[in-house]
């Protein structure tokens, strides 16, 4: 299948590219292509043009800055999972990109491409919103920052407006006492995830003081699981906290497809909740 | 048309393409690179399997403008003075194909995987390769393959 014929610019700085982007409505950004390509080619988009952003080093690397780790949106996959910051700072980054697709995939697919195409089934956006993520985008009139709970609008839909260019992803460091677990269930080694759970949890003196748990591929966003968070408080690791972990499907809206129906969506939202809760309690 | 320049088994080509040409395509129709495969056309299978600038891609999947200064590497650009590369020929000697539209691309993630893991364990190939469908010989023969190929190439380089 070869995709509709579209222009095609690489800007040599995002300052210029942030006006391509400005100048056109239809244009689309291109940063690894490991999800734009294959609607290309499908015929699912038809962009009048594709702003290159792979090679900008503005979005280059990741970073540590202190008190949180910076993603630049074209570290690839395979750069998070490898990095030595993601992995002592915010592991549930690295435990939930290792999931992603396949090795192949996760050469040229991008952490910011992944969270920019907004696609509920991902893994990463469930993760960056659990663990209460800030977006960083820029156009021509400048920088604003994006909590990661008002950046997933609606299916494939980002609150990124035209202009606008994902920079990168600011990971708060969540410090020590907190374990973490990402459980994905899925058909087959390299599919989206039917259902995802994303789980951080802080244990001391044998309870659970707090949670942060997300769901991947529960509605047309990533939600987070709030009525489990608030009844695991205080918990101790007993049979409780499989009762706690069955609202995890509470103000859910999962999508019904050759996969899954919703009612089973939300079975699978109940049961990989709990197990996450346990592997992440149980890791610290 | 944006021109490219690409670098592909060792030898440097120039080429006007068309913003929507595939790597995959550029490879096949226009550079005569037959030997990697376009299979699902999805990036599920993984049978267009190359190395960009030393990493594995899934060239279905990467505009020929991306690979723009790059190097690539195909089944084709593996062998030596007309003989097979180790992993090439592991994949002969332990009946790892059958009909063989995998085997390009199975043969390149089998490289691509060593990069990291030099003696992979069973698992390691399994995970190494989930990116990589076979639908007739079946992953037993391809991991034993694996396994050789990884063997003999260990053993080239200590006695390099």
């Amino acid at each position: 299948m070869i995709p509709a014929q579209f222009g095609y610019t690489r800007p040599g700085s995002l300052a210029e590219a942030c006006q391509e982007l400005a100048a056109d409505e239809e244009a689309k950004v291109l940063a690894g292509g490991q999800s734009l390509l294959p609607l290309l080619r499908m015929r699912l988009a038809y962009p009048t043009k594709l702003v290159d952003v792979g090679r900008l080093p503005e979005l280059a690397g990741v970073h540590d800055r202190g008190d949180h780790v910076f993603i630049g949106a074209m570290a690839t996959h395979d750069e998070v999972l490898r990095s030595g910051v993601v992995n002592a700072d915010c592991p549930l980054v690295a435990l939930a990109t290792a999931t992603v697709a396949d090795p192949a995939v996760r050469h040229r697919g991008t952490f910011g491409g992944s969270l920019a195409h907004a696609d509920p089934a991902g893994d990463v956006p469930a993760v960056v919103l659990a663990l209460d993520g800030v977006l960083v985008a820029r156009s021509a009139d400048g920088e604003r920052d994006i909590p990661a709970a008002e950046f997933f609008v609606d299916y494939l839909e980002s609150s990124l407006r035209q202009g606008e260019i994902l920079v990168g992803v600011k990971i708060p460091k969540l410090g020590a006492g907190w374990g973490f677990h990402y459980e994905k269930f899925q058909r087959t080694a390299q599919a989206w995830a039917i259902v995802g759970v994303a789980a951080a949890v802080r244990r001391s003196n044998g309870a659970i003081q707090e949670s942060r748990i997300a769901l991947t591929n529960m509605a047309p966003t990533p939600v987070r699981a709030h009525a489990t968070e608030t009844a695991l408080a205080g918990m101790d690791l007993g049979g409780e906290v499989r009762q706690a972990c069955a609202e995890a499907a509470a103000d859910t809206s999962p999508p019904g497809d050759l996969h899954a129906q919703p009612d089973y969506r939300r079975h699978l939202a109940r049961v990989l909740t709990h197990r996450a809760v346990r592997k992440a309690a149980g890791s610290v | 048309m944006p021109r490219v320049t690409v670098t592909v088994d060792g030898i440097t080509y120039q080429e006007e393409v068309e913003p929507r040409l595939l790597l995959v395509h550029l490879l096949r129709e226009r550079l005569g690179k037959t030997g990697t495969p376009v299979g699902c056309d999805t990036s599920n299978c993984g049978a267009c399997t190359v190395m960009l600038d030393g990493k594995s891609v899934k060239s279905c999947s990467v505009l020929a403008v991306q690979a723009d200064g790059s190097d690539v590497v195909t089944i084709e650009g593996l062998g030596a003075n007309g003989s097979m590369h180790p992993m090439q020929r592991a994949f002969h000697e332990e009946h790892a194909l059958q009909c063989g539209y995998c085997t390009p691309g199975m043969v390149m993630a089998a490289i691509d995987l060593l990069r990291d893991t030099p003696e992979p364990s069973e698992e390691a190939i399994r995970q190494g390769l989930e990116g990589n469908l076979c639908r007739c010989t079946g992953y037993c023969n391809i991991v034993r393959a694996v396994r050789r190929g990884a063997q003999e190439m260990g053993q080239a380089v200590k006695s390099s």
